[in-house]
């Protein structure tokens, strides 16, 4: 067990250096770069600028550049932003629990209500419950979550005004149900791609179960149709979706990160954008980072859940 | 035969304890017959085994089902009635029928492997049968489980109560389930081809422990095989089913001394039977130093388990091998799943690399060569593979499959084709099915065809890996008579792998016994299994079914 941990500890570091690597060349390789915005400052000369470079130490090649951050970073110095110079940690911080609290109840939404809509399509196949879920599953899946979001806005806060169009609480409120009023729309939108996945996943992982002669056997000892699904069907039918939870985490980040910025909420979406936007590289490549991690860990607990609940896994 | 035959299968002194009669089985629209069982009447005698026997979709497992009500919503009963306890069962709503499964009639399958909750401990497996009829409490059905996992005679029944599924063999997971069958005590119990899928010893196991079982208990026993030989070791009653209907009932000794449908008869000549002792051995009619291949010293082992940070695992699965091949000759590989039989015959056609060792072809020695190198030789080592079904692209054509490989090899295709259509009909297959797909054939087709492609080679030495175990016991003797032939036409050598000691026995000359990746015995399959040498032969003849009656006289 703890050989494994380390195993994967090992391969998480190679990853996460490559994916450090990647982002950051990309990022000082697209034209622009931090210095443009001076640029356009009245008065302002190509030798202050030079200044500005060499002070900010952007004049030095990349690569040095490069192992100048991984040496800081390992230290544990993320660096700091260039718009307001806070700790890039810090401006993380702010806005990891928005995030967090955005996919956590988006992620509880869709599993519920996917996995239920996957068994019970699984169940009765072929009926009308069926070709409705496999056919709002398409639709769900082929529109972008962009636009569920701005009909959301148009429908229930232009039209109805029954949810806030954005932000995460009132002003000068910020009570748990004002909270909850402003998280349903985002969440209900982000979730509803995941729905559409989850549902199609769990539909064929639960097909798969149910034709098993493990399932034959329980009926044959009289066991309650209903024990004989709970237990036997969907019990063996979740495992695999452990591990699609794992995978799906970069969707549902890149997800948030729209949804985020059409909800005008405050998350680390929103930070990105906004900071790619300044060129504000130290916070850009911070959560890159931080979110690659996040993956990462996501991965592994998906696998330890697993290997606890599944016998024959043994992780060595 | 088992004990006290001559009570078994008269006239039964009490009413019998299951009665079906006029039962008929829709099929859904489409299929190739419109019943699944028609007309189909029996009684199920009390305190006594009844065989059902038959070959795939003879309807014999549809009629299991259907008594237990567990058949698929698709088909459909259309007429008849079934008798327990005074019940018609095909009348009987969803909850009293799930009251009687289990506890009044229980059910084992054929593949222990899948047949358990791979999530759920053995024990809780067991106690659930009792708590799905809300038979005693937690603590006294966890005794209970204890009690049944000694009876059906499995080691350390303390620590099996929680041991997971896949830490069972077969034998030992196929006895789990009839531990959890017989919880309650049932009057009935339906076995679906329980040894089916288990090597000979453990099927003799099984055999046993069922009859044994069945005897202390007065049970009523239900048992559908498809194997005649299984048949003899434990019937006093048995039903021929052929395409859904019922050809012959009649008492055991009855059906093997006089059977009187000619379907029972053709199943009971087609039932593979060892050699007789005095018989001659099939004889090589070619030269006798004509040797084609010889291994010498073979070995190869599997490693599990990464090398880097984690424990080694090293099996050996073929040990030290040697034997010589002669042409025209059929060399039989015999041996339980696991003996490296399987990994030997690859090792010959190079599917799998050898660790060292020699495997000399005309002269060469064919095991160091780079698979680039061995590619022109790779004609004259064909192989035909178990499983009709998946061996053959369901989106090639015949034609396809069997030219694909010669033309790849050079072939101009107009003469593949000349060739494709010839040896097709050596086959016993119509130039039509050149055009066709697999899904159209048959099984036994479906051989032919993988027979056939490999033949499309002219090669010297064919590998057979349990080439007519999938196949119903008719269609193999077929497809047995047709390498015959074509081993007499062409005098090619064969290589038969096979875990069936009567299909061995006929067709070989000479016969290597296998067990944990070493030969233990060979020669002359008169001698092998008349009088066998090595300790774990002895075994595996003694576990033939059917052997006791075999050597009854007629």
């Amino acid at each position: 067990m703890a050989r494994y941990l380390l195993k994967r500890l090992g391969q998480s570091i190679v990853l996460l250096i490559i994916v450090s690597m990647i982002g950051f060349f990309m990022l000082h390789l697209t034209p622009g770069g931090p210095l443009s915005q001076y640029a356009l400052t009245p008065g302002m000369t190509q030798e202050t600028i030079d200044r500005i470079a060499e002070q900010m130490g952007l004049n030095r090649p990349l690569p040095v550049q490069y192992l100048d951050w991984v040496w800081r970073l390992v230290q544990g110095d993320w660096g700091e932003s260039y718009r307001d110079n806070q700790p890039v940690l810090s401006v993380i911080g702010r806005h990891l629990f928005a995030t967090l609290l955005l996919m956590g109840s988006s992620t509880a939404i869709s599993i519920g209500i996917g996995t239920w809509i996957g068994i019970r399509g699984a169940t009765h196949r072929y009926s009308a419950f069926d070709y409705v879920a496999t056919v709002g599953a398409m639709v769900a899946l082929s529109i972008p979550t962009f636009w569920f979001g701005l009909v959301g806005i148009y429908i229930f806060s232009l039209e109805l005004g029954w949810l806030p169009a954005g932000n995460m609480y009132e002003i000068g409120n910020g009570s748990f149900l004002d909270y909850l009023h402003h998280l349903i729309m985002p969440s209900v939108v982000l979730a509803l791609v995941n729905i559409a996945i989850w549902s199609r996943y769990m539909r064929t992982a639960t097909l798969d179960v149910i034709n098993q002669d493990f399932v034959k056997t329980a009926r044959a000892k009289g066991v309650s149709e209903r024990r004989v699904l709970m237990k036997h069907v969907v019990g063996n039918a979740l495992l695999p979706m452990i591990t699609l939870a794992g995978m799906q985490l970069p969707n549902l980040l890149s997800g948030a990160l729209v949804t985020e910025t059409v909800f005008t909420w405050p998350g680390m979406g929103r930070l990105f954008l906004d900071s790619l936007g300044y060129n504000d590289y130290p916070v850009v490549m911070g959560l890159l980072m931080f979110s690659a991690i996040l993956v990462l860990l996501g991965n592994l607990i998906a696998d330890l859940i697993s290997a606890a609940i599944d016998p024959r896994i043994r992780l060595s | 035969m088992r004990p006290e035959p001559d009570t078994a299968g008269e006239c039964p002194r009490s009413e019998p304890v299951l009665t079906v009669r006029n039962l008929t089985v829709e099929l859904p629209t489409g299929m190739e017959r419109r019943y699944a069982v028609k007309d189909v009447s029996f009684d199920l005698p009390r305190g006594r085994v009844l065989c059902v026997i038959g070959e795939s979709g003879s309807g014999k497992s549809v009629t299991a089902n259907t008594i237990m009500g567990l058949l698929p919503n698709v088909i459909r009963v259309t007429s008849g009635e079934i008798r327990f306890q005074g019940d018609d069962l095909l009348k009987l709503d969803k909850d009293s029928l799930r009251g009687l499964r289990g506890r009044a009639i229980s059910m084992i399958f054929q593949d222990p492997l899948s047949a358990l909750n791979p999530l759920m401990t053995v024990g809780d497996q067991i106690a659930e049968a009792m708590a799905a009829h809300g038979a005693g409490t937690r603590q006294s059905r966890t005794e209970r489980a204890l009690e049944l996992l000694e009876e059906v005679g499995l080691p350390d029944p303390a620590l099996m109560l929680h041991q997971y599924p896949f830490r069972l063999s077969g034998g030992q997971r196929q006895r789990v389930m009839i531990a959890m069958a017989l919880a309650l005590e049932p009057d009935i119990l339906i076995a679906d081809e329980p040894t089916t899928a288990l090597d000979v010893t453990t099927q003799a196991q099984i055999l046993e422990l069922i009859l044994d079982i069945q005897k202390r208990k007065g049970m009523s026993v239900m048992f559908i095989t498809h194997d005649f030989g299984v048949v003899a070791e434990i019937a006093d009653q048995v039903i021929v089913m052929e395409k859904g209907v019922i050809v012959e009932q009649a008492p055991a000794n009855e059906i093997f001394t006089a059977p009187k449908h000619e379907y029972t008869k053709r199943l009971i000549a087609a039932v593979p039977e060892l050699i007789e002792a005095g018989q001659p051995d099939r004889s090589i009619s070619a030269g006798q130093d004509d040797t084609v291949i010889s291994v010498e010293n073979l070995n190869k082992t599997y490693t599990s388990g990464s090398g880097w940070l984690g424990r080694k695992r090293v099996v050996s699965a073929v040990a030290d091998a040697s034997f010589t091949l002669k042409r025209g000759q059929t060399l039989g590989l015999v041996g339980e799943s696991g003996s490296g039989k399987t990994s030997l015959g690859r090792l010959l056609i190079k599917l799998l690399e050898s660790d060292s060792g020699r495997i000399v072809y005309r002269g060469t020695d064919i095991a160091p060569m780079s698979e680039r190198e061995f590619r022109p030789l790779r004609p004259k080592i064909q192989m035909i593979f178990q499983d009709p079904f998946a061996s053959l692209n369901p989106r090639s054509t015949i034609g396809h499959i069997i030219t694909v490989g010669p033309i790849a090899q050079g072939m101009k295709r107009s003469e593949a084709r000349t060739k494709a259509f010839r040896i097709l009909q050596q086959v016993g297959l119509d130039a039509g099915a050149y055009g066709r797909y697999p899904h159209e054939f048959s099984g036994g087709q479906r051989q032919r065809v993988g027979i056939a492609r490999a033949l499309m080679f002219d090669p010297e030495v064919l590998v057979a890996d349990e080439a007519v175990s999938a196949l119903d016991v008719s269609i193999q003797a077929q497809i047995l008579q047709l390498l015959d032939e074509i081993q007499r036409e062409t005098q090619v050598s064969m290589v038969f792998i096979t875990h069936d000691l009567r299909i061995a026995s006929q067709i070989c000359d000479h016969v290597l016994v296998m067990q944990s990746g070493k030969i233990v015995e060979a020669g002359p399959p008169s001698r092998i299994f008349h009088h066998p040498r090595h300790d774990y032969t002895r075994q595996l003849v003694a576990a033939i079914p059917g052997t006791g009656r075999a050597a009854r006289p007629a």
